[in-house]
């Protein structure tokens, strides 16, 4: 694996196949912690760091267990979900240590990184491409950048419309979706871009 | 058979080992918690409906030990909580605290008086947003379709005779119903108080007149004959000041719409109201 196999990746885990904006996944925290920037920026690098790590964990479950008895067919989704359940519960624990206040800003959206399908769904694309351990290792980390990138974008905007006029039927909810769906066909611009 | 042996041995070992880092990591992370918050989250009643103004029991809890609020902001649980909260926080008792209860202030007389026919959802909020503010004639009155009824938790309220009634025993003093009523017919009263003005609309007499057969019409005859002056008339209503109130009843025989009532009598009476000449 080359340097600029890895470049090629992070291009495409950030950009032109942006987990949140291209894949649709893990579209929840998207909407749901997407009120503030820093807020946001947190619930990114939080997701950034489960993503990384369970890619890792996934990667190794799935290498040494399932494959060698002949069970990564069926069973990859459920012992990736339980890897990933452990592992946010782990990192819950350790911001309540240690980053009080981020885990308060984060509230019900940390223990819910759990049900994030980004997360589910860069384990299984890492098994799909059968990645290896640092590859597998670094897509979780750029998909999670990935996510970050859209969801500060996100976020930024949002925090501008609260002060900017729409119809009033729009507030909340649905001019956060017309925004997110702007933002999604922005980043279809990306689409095709590659190195190699 | 051997798939099926592996799988739950896979499935249950990894269960097995993340169990075991979980409940290691819970003990390398572990928190100090104030061991007061969970005796006060004990003694609370744990409805979590938000009365006291926090997100719920556990937030209240949390602000009593930050010392930002008081003890006996608990409208549920009432002085029995305040004093075991009090007993916890190794204080002295709160003192007396007067419970307050929802009151509806509408008596349904001109639920009759109809503008328009209403076939729409059977919902105050939904009625509230079309024309008028609802088929009700009197723009004031009761919808009677039971939004606060649905939003009680603790099932004190009741629609009859085209009005909603509050069971001052079975009320908490939650707010909820005064929060959610779009028609801001419900306030708060003291538990135990006796007289209370059954009319919340602010139009001019003569319009009441037309609207309902029993509402106030800022007449004045309550305020001029309270031997306690605890009667005053604002914006075309009368209302009752409780602290100068003595309950002796000079204003229910004076009101010419019987719309000022003894509580007994707005719970129990489901006869036809007396109507004026």
């Amino acid at each position: 694996m080359s340097l600029f196999s890895l470049l090629s990746l992070a291009i495409a885990a950030i950009l032109s196949e942006n987990f949140v904006l291209v894949k649709f996944l893990g579209i929840c925290p998207f909407l749901g912690v997407s009120k503030k920037m820093d807020t946001a920026l947190g619930m990114g690098m939080a997701v950034t760091f489960v993503m990384g790590l369970a890619s890792l964990c996934t990667w190794a479950v799935n290498t040494f267990l399932l494959i060698p008895l002949g069970l990564d067919g069926f069973l990859q989704t459920v012992a990736f979900i339980l890897v990933i359940a452990a592992l946010v519960q782990v990192v819950e624990m350790f911001l309540k240590k240690a980053m009080p206040s981020l885990y308060t800003a984060l509230g019900i959206y940390l223990p819910l990184i759990t049900t994030n399908c980004a997360v589910l769904g860069v384990a299984l694309l890492n098994t799909q491409n059968s990645y290896g351990a640092l590859m597998s290792t670094a897509y979780g980390i750029f998909g999670g950048l990935g996510f970050t990138l859209a969801i500060v974008l996100f976020a930024s905007v949002r925090e501008r419309l609260e002060f900017s006029d729409y119809p009033k039927a729009f507030e909340g909810f649905p001019i956060a979706l017309v925004t997110a769906g702007l933002l999604a066909m922005a980043f279809m611009g990306f689409s095709g871009l590659s190195i190699g | 058979m051997s798939t099926i042996l592996f799988t739950i041995a896979v499935l249950g070992g990894l269960g097995l080992v993340f169990g075991l880092l979980l409940a290691l990591a819970s003990t390398v992370f572990a928190v100090q918690e104030d061991p007061r918050k969970e005796l006060l989250n004990e003694v609370m009643p744990g409805a979590n409906c938000g009365a006291c103004g926090f997100a719920g029991c556990s937030a209240y809890a949390d602000a009593v030990i930050a010392g930002t609020t008081v003890i006996g902001a608990c409208t549920v649980g009432g002085q029995e909580v305040a004093q075991k909260m009090a007993a916890i926080m190794g204080v002295a008792d709160t003192g007396a605290m007067v419970r307050q209860v929802a009151f509806v202030r509408c008596s349904g007389s001109g639920s009759n008086r109809q503008l328009y026919q209403y076939e729409g959802i059977q919902d105050c909020l939904a009625a509230s947003r079309l024309a008028a503010g609802g088929s009700l004639a009197c723009s004031y009155g009761c919808l009677a379709f039971g939004t606060c009824v649905n939003v009680c938790d603790f099932g004190a309220l009741r629609v009859k005779d085209g009005h909603a009634v509050v069971d001052m025993d079975k009320c908490a003093g939650c707010l909820k119903c005064v929060n959610i009523c779009p028609r801001h017919l419900i306030t708060v009263v003291p538990y135990g108080s006796e007289i209370h003005v059954q009319c919340y609309s602010k139009a001019k007499g003569a319009q009441t007149r037309v609207t309902c057969e029993n509402g106030c019409i800022a007449c004045g005859l309550c305020a001029k004959n309270c031997p306690a002056g605890a009667i005053t008339i604002k914006d075309n209503l009368a209302s009752v000041d409780y602290d100068k109130c003595t309950s002796c009843g000079t204003c229910i025989e004076k009101c010419p719409q019987h719309i000022i009532r003894r509580a007994s009598e707005i719970h129990e009476d489901s006869a036809p109201f007396l109507l004026p000449e």
